[in-house]
């Protein structure tokens, strides 16, 4: 899985790229962990435009991202999920803790 | 219902074997002729079951999965992913959504996907035995066969 952080206005965007499973996610939330200390953003975006697939994994490395940020008073949102991840995360009702969906342009605002 | 086609596949719980288990189920699922969407549903049940096998069964060696798929003659496709490992003391607890003995890597809603990606799902388990489970989906047919 591979990671590309963009910091675009008062949030910091990190895309990531590949499947998003459970032997993927160990590694991915370990380098969003580090990337989140390095720049310690306010807000994150993170963009899953680049996951093709997603399973239950992908929902707790979500939300162990969001319990990162929440201890610092950040905010994280998803965006650009393609329709299989975006059906994981709504049968996971992931929508009701997290926002998803909105764009770079409302996170700045 | 009977089988008109299926595999069986031997592999041990090794994480990177996720993927590979899930391709197998999918392409396997291909000749139902289902729609994208039908067969992403297959993979990702698949992936949850496999996962699991991998989390919990063998939680600290590498043990054996084997993963059957077949297709029924209702144009169903059936995918049985049993292991020998720890095994579950309480199926219906381990089936609530968020339940997890997996810690923070886990979100507890891997058998919540599978029964919503899947039209059935049985899984049967014995403490230091190991767990089957059975899932089952139909593929409704796109290009009748004619005659």
């Amino acid at each position: 899985m591979k990671l590309t952080v963009r910091q675009s206005g008062s949030a910091l965007r990190i895309l990531l790229t590949g499947e998003l499973d459970h032997h993927a996610a160990r590694g991915a939330f370990a380098e969003v962990s580090r990337v989140l200390d390095d720049y310690m953003p306010r807000n994150c975006i993170l963009d899953l435009s680049g996951v093709p697939f997603m399973d239950s994994s992908g929902l707790a490395l979500i939300l162990r991202t969001k319990r990162l940020l929440d201890e610092c008073g950040g905010t994280l949102h998803i965006e650009g999920p393609r329709r299989q991840p975006e059906k994981v995360l709504s049968a996971a009702g992931l929508g009701r803790v997290v926002e998803i969906g909105s764009t770079d342009q409302e996170v700045i605002q | 219902m009977k089988k008109e086609n299926y595999i069986r596949l031997e592999f041990p719980s090794k994480s990177v074997n996720e993927a590979f288990a899930r391709a197998a189920a999918a392409c396997f699922a291909a000749q139902t002729d289902p729609t994208l969407e039908e067969l992403s549903d297959i993979k990702t049940a698949v992936s949850e079951a496999v996962t699991n096998a991998i989390v919990h069964a063998y939680p600290d060696r590498i043990g054996k999965i084997c993963l059957k798929a077949a297709v029924l003659t209702d144009n169903s496709v059936e995918i049985v992913i049993r292991d020998w490992g720890r095994g579950i003391e309480d199926v219906a607890r381990a089936r609530e959504p968020m339940y997890t003995t997996g810690g923070e890597d886990r979100s507890g809603m891997g058998f919540t996907i599978m029964e919503s990606f899947m039209d059935e799902l049985r899984v049967r388990s014995a403490p230091g035995k190991g767990t089957t489970v059975t899932m089952r989906r139909k593929i409704t047919p796109r290009n009748p066969k004619l005659g």
